[in-house]
């Protein structure tokens, strides 16, 4: 009995150890950051940098973990993004089912999941360069079935009207709820790739990335591990899919076109993908350039500004801003150690 | 206390982050936000767009009721989730109560909806000329100075069918909402004239290989009617041609646009003597429409004659400045008074009278127009015919007009 009772606070340290200094102060930023960002900031760029966040970090957990480069992964996201569409309330005379947001977005997961795991399958036959091929021959294929399909997805417009649900008296649309779920989801994504990094299957697909043969001979079944990564990837990839389609209010072929697609191999690549934080200093990045640079150095020439940012960031850091913390962190550490004044 | 550098850093790009829009416009300018396409495949349009709004602000020299005007611009890529991501960054960070934009057809669909969350901000069109994009279910706050697409039209369908002859003509044509507004306007009039389409062909925004087009347009039409814009319109014609094509062609306005008209290589004896109708006409011989491609000149990188995207964002530029100095730049009041002076201006154009109907769309002059080669070697469209004052139902009762249905890829038909 007295050990039920002393064990909580013993475990409270060691949760909050394990949690560590730099996720409590990174925590803490990113819920008040509310309090002093307009809604500007709060939705267009907050919310915006955690949802692509989040898609980078689907990408991350099969580059990284996994050794597979995918192109794939907005589709993913567009698979679950047009099933909401499809399967709740749209306002383009299309389909539209009108199915409630708990019926609806398992649904669009799921979908978003198999197709996820389908594209795996498919794929994992493949290797380095012939992944990233077939992968955004995956992505930019279906671009161009939604571009010209209309019984499903709508041609060229797309569906409109797709509004993020209210309930437990909370309208999520509004800017304040959004973030707070974009948020919410992203901090359980992270976690989640983070816990599973260190779980035995985490583990096994990182054996498999570094030596496939030997895994196979010690038994593992390599192509089924590969896959069921892919199906995680799909869920966090599907989970984006719906915050994406409650941002924009709309999907259309443009949302999962190949800018797009590669968009967010920039975003993986710029924040790095040794860690599952670097998808999300990423975006932040990604986003902030492609939202400001029109106002440094106006119309004309914003897109060269965005593109030489990048080569600078994959000049100086091959491994991403990641990399250029891990190259700052010891002089910063031993910075520390010297006396104060 | 020792503060780690880290600590700093850390602040600094938090507040970075969190800047709420610091640069609220001083009393003595008034800003204007400017959205138009700066990236994508419709880049060349969008920049000359510019020009054209660039061109309405150099007239007032840069101020309005004694405020200096600010331009601030956004950029999509003809999407219409960037058309309302760059939005969204104007109004919402940078506070622009007006704001003119966007070029094409479902941007301006998704900025008329955007439009009605900001019932505070006042939305002049660019150069979208989708139909419905104030014809069904418009927004209070969204007006269009430069007509729409099938108004483009006006008198194109009967032209072909008197004075050309033509009976049987196939169309091809983008596949969103702006080019099936154009195919609207024109079979609107052939297909009342006794006029047959008995295949239309709809492809996406960017195609490269036509053949397979090429090969559906049936044998023994009379005509081609293409309403392609850009780079489109030049890959396609020049694919016809490479095929044997020889049926002459009816352009729709974007496709004999100066954009297409000024590519080099051997189109121009393709597109010589094509028929078109828009809201321009390059030789015309008005006075203000001859002061206007002077004052157009001026800005950098100009055409030899301006686009109907210069045109139209001009039209639209100049109507805002107007409203504005009405009003004495005063938008304090959420605009109210300012969309009051919007919905009753009426004034003149470089190509003549523009007003605005019950649904804030303009009613104007549409030319009627034919390729010709200019004295200097130039690609010219000739002026034909002016149809004067042109409505958004194209003269037809508007009961009637309505009964027609929406725009879409299958209405109308007359095969």
């Amino acid at each position: 009995m007295s050990l039920a009772i002393s064990t909580p606070g013993a475990t409270q340290q060691n949760w909050l150890e394990k949690l560590g200094a730099g996720h409590i102060i990174l925590g803490t930023a990113l819920v008040l950051y509310p309090l002093v960002a307009s809604d500007f900031f709060l939705t267009q760029i907050g919310g915006y940098s955690l949802i692509f966040g989040m898609l980078g970090l689907s990408l991350m957990l099969l580059a990284g973990y996994g050794g597979m480069v995918s192109l794939a992964q907005i589709t993913v996201a567009g698979i679950s993004a047009y099933a909401i569409a499809i399967l709740g309330n749209n306002n383009s005379n299309v389909l539209g089912f009108g199915w409630p947001w708990w019926l609806a977005v398992p649904f669009a997961v799921l979908a978003a999941a198999l197709a996820s795991a389908l594209i795996g399958w498919i794929s994992v036959r493949t290797e380095g360069i012939y992944t990233i091929m077939i992968t955004l021959a995956i992505a930019t294929a279906t671009y161009y079935f939604a571009q010209q399909n209309y019984a499903i997805f709508n041609g060229h417009s797309g569906y409109a009207g797709i509004r993020a649900p209210a309930f437990w008296g909370i309208s999520w649309r509004d800017a304040k709820p959004f973030y707070y779920l974009c948020l919410g989801l992203a901090v359980l994504s992270y976690a989640a790739v983070l816990y599973g990094s260190r779980s035995t299957f985490g583990m096994t697909l990182q054996a498999i990335r570094d030596n496939p043969r030997r895994m196979r001979a010690l038994g593992y079944h390599v192509t089924a591990h590969k896959v069921f990564a892919w199906l995680l990837a799909g869920v966090i990839a599907g989970l984006a899919g719906v915050l994406l389609v409650w941002f924009n209010g709309r999907v259309s072929p443009g949302t999962i076109g190949v800018d797009a697609a590669i968009d967010v191999l920039i975003i993986a690549v710029i924040g790095g993908i040794r860690h599952p934080i670097g998808p999300f200093l990423g975006a932040l990045v990604v986003v902030l350039m492609q939202t400001f640079a029109i106002d440094i150095v106006g119309a004309e020439r914003f897109n060269t500004l965005i593109g030489m940012v990048f080569l600078v960031i994959v000049f100086v850091s091959p491994d991403g801003i990641l990399g250029l913390w891990g190259r700052i962190k010891p002089h910063l550490a031993q910075e520390a150690l010297r006396p104060g004044p | 206390m020792r503060m780690h550098r880290r600590t700093v850093l850390a602040l600094a790009v938090f507040t970075g982050l969190t800047a709420p829009s610091m640069a609220l416009a001083a009393d003595d300018t008034i800003k204007i936000g400017l959205l138009a396409t700066f990236e994508g495949p419709f880049t060349v349009l969008g920049e000359d767009g510019e020009r054209g709004a660039m061109t309405a602000v150099a007239e007032m020299n840069g101020t309005v009721a004694g405020k200096k005007i600010e331009i601030v611009k956004g950029s999509s890529d003809a999407s219409p989730d960037s058309a309302v991501r760059a939005a969204r960054k104007l109004v919402e960070q940078d506070g622009v109560k007006v704001l003119v934009g966007p070029l094409s057809g479902d941007e301006g669909i998704a900025v008329k909806d955007y439009a009605k969350t900001q019932p505070n901000v006042t939305f002049i069109n660019g150069t979208s000329a989708a139909q419905d994009t104030t014809l069904r279910n418009p927004a209070e706050n969204f007006f269009r100075f430069s007509t729409d697409g099938a108004q483009w039209m006006a008198g194109l369908g009967t032209y072909a069918f008197k004075d050309k002859g033509y009976k049987k003509v196939a169309t091809v044509a983008e596949d969103y909402s702006f080019p099936y507004t154009q195919v609207f306007g024109f079979m609107a009039e052939f297909c009342k004239a006794g006029g047959h389409v008995p295949s239309k062909s709809w492809v996406p925004i960017g195609n490269k290989d036509f053949s397979s087009v090429i090969a559906a347009i049936p044998e023994g039409v009379d005509a081609i009617y293409v309403a392609l814009g850009g780079a489109d319109a030049v890959n396609f014609l020049t694919q016809y041609q490479q095929s044997g094509g020889t049926a002459p062609l009816i352009g729709g306005s974007i496709t004999v646009d100066q954009t297409v008209l000024t590519s080099k290589g051997k189109l121009k004896d393709v597109l010589k003597g094509t028929p078109s109708a828009g809201p321009t006409a390059d030789t015309n011989d008005a006075p203000a429409w001859k002061a206007f491609v002077e004052a157009y000149k001026k800005q950098p990188g100009a055409f030899p004659s301006p686009s109907l995207f210069a045109h139209g964002y001009y039209v639209d530029m100049k109507a805002t400045l107007l409203g504005l100095d009405k009003v004495g730049g005063d938008v304090s009041d959420g605009g109210k008074k300012l969309r009051e002076a919007l919905s009753s201006l009426s004034f003149d154009t470089p190509t003549g009278k523009v007003s605005l109907d019950k649904n804030r769309n303009a009613i104007a002059d549409i030319f009627l127009t034919e390729v010709t080669e200019g004295s200097d070697g130039n690609l010219l469209n000739k002026l034909v015919k002016v149809v004067p004052q042109v409505n958004q139902t194209l003269g037809i009762p508007e009961d009637e007009f309505m009964k027609l249905g929406a725009v879409n890829r299958d209405n109308p038909s007359c095969p």
